[in-house]
């Protein structure tokens, strides 16, 4: 039964690959003509491609996240408690495959820890040689900490993943939580980490990196031992606003100038993950997308973005989540070819950085890492409610503002329409359980009671 | 059309609109402008001791006859708009019927001695303003919000923010029914036999009837031009014109106008001729049937003011999320009755039940009490939401003065009841967790964390309360996290207190 199914959804897209096809070729002949009647909407040139330095892989810039999965509703899977949308999924690979896409990077936490199993499910269905697999091992849970639950948790993912080797296995997420302890805790005490030196001595990993957030510490150690690890990767959060704002946007977190500088120094290959901010940096405010469009306008506002990060040479592979169709449509057009950003460029986006320096949002990411709060709040549906307000000017800095009873009154509402009363951030007690799991480092207690302050200044229309 | 008649239906449609979109309207809008609607309704302008409108209606009533009856009354209105559609299907259905003075009086007397008594369900059972609100804030309401929710749910897809979606639920079952109930005799009354129930029940009815009898202006049938076609007592849905003796009972005369404009003789004028005889009016023939239709179609109706209770709807949760359990009522052992109320006797001696504060409440506090003595009468519970300190709209659309005006400074520092620590679900000591969320939120400041251990600096903090810092608000409960019940909750006090 599976096996027919397999055959079917094959079958399919292999009408559909040709049909894309057929297309493409139209398009092709008929480029030279300026009387288009639509906008073309999809990639006419090759995929750029990297080599590893380590293992020689050709990777396509363009890396698929699969954290962002749709759910049958369409919305990202994690968000409610809706299934995969399985079919979905199967369509998107496929379509990124038949494009050039060979890098899908998954967990085992994402999508409440059902992303390896569609990604699994999808990729079976193709050559094994045609693509590479990114995985982790996610042991954030303390009960994860123990040998035999990490290793576990390692043999599920080829399990689920329907492979017998892993082409990128990353440590997740070091330098999270409480820095040094807890990286030693999941990794060095329990072994695991000679473990997976292992399991790549054995073949069964073929590059062996880690995925960086949080305490610098960890990360200037990790390198510093690169003698002994030989690192074939490592995952840095990289865009055109953490290059160099990283650090004035939270003290605790650092510019990716400095992670990409120390990495390339090493000739270490880079993965970028959050290129978008997730999706920050596609929703930006009106001025800036006038800003942006005025240069480009037939490109999208995230075409910047993706062109930022994949502009830097050590740079392996771009992360996206793709959630839709046209998430995927868009970021094919802009790395098919890859136009890298001239230096003028490159100044320009910097320039647009410090212009949205000026709005002081919360550099949350909906990564949804913070989730479920066991008191039951809607962390990230607060904190981008307050960011949404902030891009659209409806958080005013007095109560003296001319657009004060406006802004009071959409705030309102809206955090009414995007947050259940009983999930909104008055009712945080403050337990801080949820800042340890922010790759961002956002102390989540202290904005949420910031935010519920500025909440009752507006109910009680206290002046200010 | 005869354009007194016209003058009448144009003012009720006016009023009856504005009282009821009091009821309805949850912004405030219709309050700020056409708020004293509510204040000039007779009983609850007799309990707020309001002595310049009683007495104005009083005059009134005695100058120009009963038309508070059918302008300022809701229910009244209320009962021409259903009376008005059944006269649609069938012409001349009313007919002449004696007054039913035994049971006028006698429901009049239960009334007044349910007041002195302070039986507060009774006179809000009774009460014809309460009744309509009773009907409206349970029954027309959760229509209007619906409709008002599902106009935000489009508002929301069209990024717009002139609506916002409200919280609908049954704020007592019992209350409910009785609003079911009353609605249903109402109606089956209006239906049949018009102004019955204004007539034969309603105290207020009674009261000003017998001052309209000796009303100055009143319709007064010309028997030179009269033919006694008997066209006008046809029509007549007080049932009050008796056309063969050409006399009216001006007791349960409500100036309707319909008789002057249905006669064809012009025979019948609103003027002050005063006939003779008017205040023997005969008192016999007690058995007929209309008479006997409307006292059963009573009693009836009322029997089937038992029914079955309603149960209360349930909030749907998100499933990515973790559930959050629904919170519970504490057992009070006062109940806790608004800032403004001053103290529980002033409150059920004054309150006449109308729903009015219950339905304007914009934090889900209010809800009608279940307690038998003072069913239906408002009282506060925070598992919903809690006295936001911004708030006083009650205290601003109470027209019985069981809760008087406050200013957001006075309630800031009326102390409805306290607050009460309950050691046993304190997440601090269950879930050994940090948290202060009842501090945070003390708008007095009246509760401190302190470590349960005083040796122990970094024992686990515990809230403690300064009583008399503490106002009742419920913020703290209301935002506790413990669930069913929270950790701290609200005792209400008998006397309000200033702090």
């Amino acid at each position: 039964m599976k096996e027919k199914n397999k055959q079917n959804i094959s079958r399919r897209s292999f009408l559909k690959l040709a049909g894309y096809t057929g297309a493409a070729t139209g398009l092709a002949a008929c480029s030279d003509k300026n009387d288009r009647s639509s906008t073309d909407n999809h990639a006419t040139g090759e995929m750029t491609y990297r080599i590893n330095s380590s293992t020689g892989d050709k990777v396509s810039i363009l890396g698929f996240g699969c954290m962002r999965w749709p759910s049958i509703n369409g919305r990202s899977a994690r968000e409610g408690n809706e299934e995969i949308d399985q079919e979905m999924v199967n369509n998107l690979v496929d379509y990124a495959i038949e494009h050039g896409v060979n890098y899908f990077d998954t967990s085992p936490a994402y999508c409440r820890g059902a992303s390896e199993h569609a990604t699994g499910i999808a990729l079976s269905r193709h050559p094994r040689d045609k693509y590479f697999i990114a995985t982790k091992l996610s042991n954030f849970s303390p009960n994860t900490w123990s040998r035999e639950a990490s290793i576990a948790m390692y043999h599920n993912s080829l399990k689920e993943l329907q492979t017998d080797y892993i082409d990128y296995m990353l440590l997740h997420g070091i330098g999270m939580g409480n820095g040094m302890d807890e990286f030693n805790a999941r990794y060095i005490d329990n072994g695991i980490l000679e473990y997976l030196l292992e399991e790549r001595q054995a073949g069964r990993i073929r590059n062996l990196g880690f995925s960086y957030h949080g305490d610098i510490k960890v990360f200037d150690y990790l390198l510093s031992r690169h003698d002994d690890y030989k690192w074939d990767f490592v995952q840095i959060q990289l865009n055109y606003l953490d290059w160099k704002y990283a650090k004035q946007i939270n003290p605790r977190n650092t510019d990716a100038e400095y992670l990409y500088n120390e990495l390339a120094k090493r000739d270490i290959p880079v993965v970028i993950m959050e290129p978008l901010l997730g999706g920050r940096l596609s929703n930006v405010p009106d001025n800036i997308v006038a800003r942006l469009k005025q240069r480009e306008p037939e490109q999208s506002i995230a075409s910047w973005a993706f062109r930022f990060a994949g502009s830097f040479p050590k740079v392996l592979t771009v992360l996206s989540g793709m959630t839709r169709m046209d998430h995927l449509l868009d970021n094919l057009r802009t790395y098919s070819p890859l136009k890298p950003l001239t230096e003028e460029e490159f100044a320009f986006l910097q320039q647009t950085a410090t212009m949205m320096m000026q709005f002081n949002t919360i550099p949350c990411n909906d990564c949804k890492y913070c989730m479920p709060c066991p008191y039951g709040i809607d962390i990230p549906a607060i904190l981008l409610h307050y960011n949404k307000c902030l891009n659209e000017g409806n958080i005013p800095t007095s109560s003296q503002d001319e657009n004060y009873r406006k802004a009071r009154r959409e705030y309102l509402i809206g955090y009414d329409r995007s947050v259940p009363r009983l999930r909104q951030a008055s009712h945080c007690i403050g337990c801080n359980q949820c800042s340890p799991h922010c790759p961002q480092r956002i102390n989540i207690p202290d904005e949420l009671h910031r935010i519920d302050k500025f909440v009752e200044q507006l109910k009680q229309e206290q002046k200010f | 059309m005869n354009m007194l008649r016209k003058i009448r239906l144009f003012t009720a449609i006016l009023c009856f609109t504005l009282i009821t979109l009091l009821f309805l309207d949850f912004t405030g809008t219709t309050h700020r402008w056409f708020g004293w609607l509510a204040k000039i309704q007779f009983l609850p302008a007799l309990f707020a001791l309001n002595g310049g409108i009683v007495i104005s209606l009083i005059i009134l009533t005695f100058l120009f006859g009963r038309f508070y009856c059918s302008i300022i009354c809701p229910l009244g209105v209320f009962q021409d708009s259903i009376s008005w559609i059944s006269g649609k299907r069938k012409k001349n259905r009313f007919s002449f019927s004696p007054a039913i003075n035994w049971l006028r009086y006698s429901v009049l007397i239960i009334f007044i001695v349910s007041v002195i008594a302070g039986i507060g369900s009774l006179t809000a059972l009774l009460a014809p303003y309460s009744s309509y609100g009773r009907i409206v804030s349970n029954l027309f309401a959760p229509i209007y919000q619906w409709g008002n929710n599902f106009l935000a749910f489009l508002a929301e897809r069209a990024d717009n923010y002139a609506f916002y979606s409200v919280d609908v639920w049954i704020k007592s079952a019992i209350t409910f029914a009785i609003a079911i109930s009353t609605f249903i005799v109402i109606f089956i009354l209006a239906w049949r036999n018009g102004r019955t129930y204004c007539n034969t029940i309603c105290p207020v009815g009674t009261v000003l009837g017998f001052i309209s009898k000796y009303s100055i202006f009143k319709p007064v049938i010309d028997i030179e031009k009269c033919n006694s076609c008997g066209l006008c007592a046809k029509n007549c849905k007080a049932s009050c014109i008796d056309p063969k003796k050409h006399k009216i009972d001006y007791s349960r005369c409500v100036n309707c106008m319909n008789c002057i404009d249905k006669c064809h003789k012009g025979a019948i004028s609103y003027s002050r001729i005063v006939q003779k005889d008017v205040s023997q009016f005969p008192h016999t023939n007690t058995s007929e049937t209309p008479t006997n239709n409307a006292r059963r179609n009573f009693l009836s109706a009322t029997i089937l003011a038992t029914a079955a209770t309603l149960k209360a709807q349930e909030k749907k949760v998100d499933g990515g999320l973790a559930v959050i359990e629904d919170k519970q009522i504490p057992h009070r052992a006062f109940p806790i009755i608004p800032p403004g109320a001053l103290s529980a006797q002033n409150f059920t001696q004054h309150c006449t039940a109308c729903q009015l504060c219950v339905s304007v409440c914009p934090n889900n506090v209010l809800r009608p009490s279940t307690d038998l003595m003072k069913l239906m009468q408002p009282e506060m519970s925070y598992e919903r939401g809690y006295c936001r300190p911004e708030c006083t709209k009650c205290s601003d659309v109470c027209p019985a003065g069981a809760i008087q005006p406050i200013t957001v400074a006075e309630k800031s520092a009326t102390q409805i009841g306290h607050a009460v620590w309950i050691k046993d679900n304190c997440v601090v000591l269950t879930d050994n967790v940090d948290c202060n969320n009842c501090e945070r939120h003390c708008p007095t400041g009246a509760i401190q964390m302190v470590p349960q251990d005083p040796d122990i600096i970094d024992s686990p903090k515990i809230p403690i309360i300064n009583t008399e810092r503490c106002i009742g608000c419920g913020a703290c409960e209301n935002l506790c996290p413990a669930r069913p019940f929270s950790a701290i909750y609200i005792e209400g006090n008998e006397m309000h207190r200033t702090i």
